[in-house]
């Protein structure tokens, strides 16, 4: 009896616990877009933010859409060859590429190399002082550090899932045309034809919330960092958990809000 | 006979972290233009002590008073104007990694000048001003180019006190200034506080346990101690208080009333 009642405590001390640090991530989002409007403004500091976000995150990002439209491509022939379906190819093509896999992929890419180079760039200036240092220097940490961040991840990923959805779809070309035959034009002609505005707006907009949320994560688990370099460490790789639970479970959502029916 | 009113007035304050109380009940003025040294062992709350006197943590009650005025009741932006007087020296200098060495001096003007709390500054008038204080604390004005990562520790010391006294404070804190120093260079360092304090007329009050430091930068001692502090007088008395927990602990005892919980 004791051990089921101390099963139940468990859980809910998890579940509580869950609910706590929600609680604390909405409000330290609330308070870093609180300074969204209000001067001043660091303007240098969300430049190099966007350039390392949407810059330099375009190699890794690239490949990933390249091989992953081919491999969709791939894949689709095998199962709809069997049905002589092969002219749908180009459009489940476009279709998993501008709906989910830009997106995602591109999310998961930027989650793993900015939401944890965010954490451990943070996590050490707290662990040195130099959060502080700030509140001293008559600078708000929160206005400096994170809100430039989370305005570059929800401004610049929709620009890196754009060359992803190009790539992707070029990545299925590829592989259509160069090794299974298909006609170049018919496979264009397709595309364009499956090619819906609402199917890259809707990936779009997962972008941003996703870029939002990678850089939430990146900053909520380095500001609070604890205990030196083992602290940092842990809140990095929290941060990259995290980011990367919360955008597949964020991408199932609006997924069901905006294509469900 | 007039008397003259505390720049800094703390009054009861507390903190605790769960069970563990850090401070309890600490009482202590520190008169303009004056440097109090807070000494005690490692884990005494003495950085816990200058955290709540700057803000960086609220208290659990007490009173803190800057020229008159309580500061515990006062919201982040409404101490924005009284953090513009107040220069802070952190025990690792703290120096901004992602910033040059002169962008990290002029730092603090920066953004007072943003804020509106100071004159607007060009960024070649910030580097020049720069030049000036890095001189000021015995630096080449050429490493204000350099990053931080490419400083010693004691030039790291030096350019962050640099960058506290850019705003010519009427505050100044030092967290451990000498930590991690030579001797040497400890004693620079001490007189480079010293100086800047005099030339300044700022309030300052340093923690350290380097009872050379606290000679050399104080003109009161205070001695920290299971929360409260428990004696403060002249630096020249450190040595013979009459106090057996401040004689132990300046003349590094192990027998006495601080008892150490380490097996012999």
């Amino acid at each position: 009896m004791n051990g089921v009642l101390d099963s139940v405590a468990g859980l809910g001390r998890t579940v509580l616990d869950i609910i706590r640090t929600a609680g604390r991530v909405a409000l330290f989002a609330a308070v870093a877009l609180s300074h969204v409007i209000r001067p001043p403004f660091y303007w240098r500091i969300l430049w190099g933010t966007l350039v390392e976000i949407g810059y330099f995150s375009l190699p890794v990002v690239a490949l990933t859409a390249l091989f992953s439209g081919g491999v969709i491509a791939l894949q689709s022939y095998t199962g709809f060859a069997q049905y002589h379906a092969q002219n749908a190819i180009a459009g489940i093509v476009i279709l998993a590429v501008t709906r989910e896999l830009g997106p995602v992929l591109a999310g998961l890419m930027v989650a793993g190399r900015v939401g944890a180079a965010m954490s451990a760039e943070i996590g050490t200036m707290r662990v040195t002082d130099q959060i502080d240092a700030l509140s001293t220097l008559s600078t708000n940490p929160m206005k400096y550090l994170v809100t430039p961040r989370l305005v570059a991840g929800t401004l610049a990923l929709p620009f890196l899932v754009l060359v992803a959805d190009i790539l992707g779809v070029l990545g299925g070309f590829t592989v259509c045309v160069m090794k299974l035959d298909f006609s170049a034009s018919a496979y264009i002609a397709a595309t364009v034809a499956s090619l819906k505005v609402m199917d890259v707006t809707v990936g779009l907009v997962k972008a941003a919330i996703f870029g939002f949320l990678i850089a939430l994560m990146g900053c909520y688990h380095g500001y609070n960092s604890r205990g030196g370099a083992q602290g940092v460490g842990a809140a990095t790789t929290a941060a990259v958990v995290a980011a990367s639970i919360l955008l597949l479970t964020f991408d199932y959502l609006l997924t069901d809000v905006f294509f469900s029916q | 006979m007039t008397q003259q009113t505390p720049k800094i007035r703390i009054r009861g304050l507390k903190k605790a972290f769960g069970p563990k109380v850090v401070l309890d009940g600490v009482d202590l003025d520190v008169m303009g233009g004056t440097s109090f040294v807070v000494i005690g062992g490692s884990g005494t709350g003495k950085s816990v002590l200058l955290r709540c006197i700057l803000g960086l943590m609220a208290p659990d009650s007490g009173s803190i008073e800057i020229d008159g005025v309580e500061m515990t009741t006062l919201s982040a932006r409404q101490r924005e104007p009284y953090m513009a007087r107040i220069g802070m020296l952190f025990q690792n200098g703290a120096l901004f990694d992602s910033l040059s060495v002169w962008e990290n001096v002029t730092f603090g003007l920066m953004a007072a000048a943003r804020n509106g709390h100071g004159p607007r500054l060009t960024r070649a008038q910030a580097r020049e001003r720069a030049g000036t204080l890095l001189e000021q604390v015995g630096m080449d004005p050429a490493v204000g180019g350099l990053s931080p990562s490419e400083l010693s520790g004691g030039m790291q010391k030096r350019v962050g006190l640099a960058r506290a006294i850019a705003a010519r404070p009427e505050i100044l804190f030092f967290d451990e200034p000498t930590t991690g120093l030579d001797p040497i260079m400890g004693a620079v360092i001490d007189g480079l506080i010293a100086d800047c304090v005099r030339k300044l007329g700022s309030t300052a009050i340093a923690i350290t346990h380097d009872m050379a430091s606290a000679q050399r930068i104080g003109d009161q001692v205070g001695m920290l101690y299971e929360g409260r502090l428990i004696w403060q007088g002249a630096p020249s008395t450190l040595f013979n208080s009459g106090n057996p927990v401040v004689d132990q602990f300046t003349h590094g005892r192990r027998e006495g009333p601080i008892k150490v919980d380490v097996p012999t």
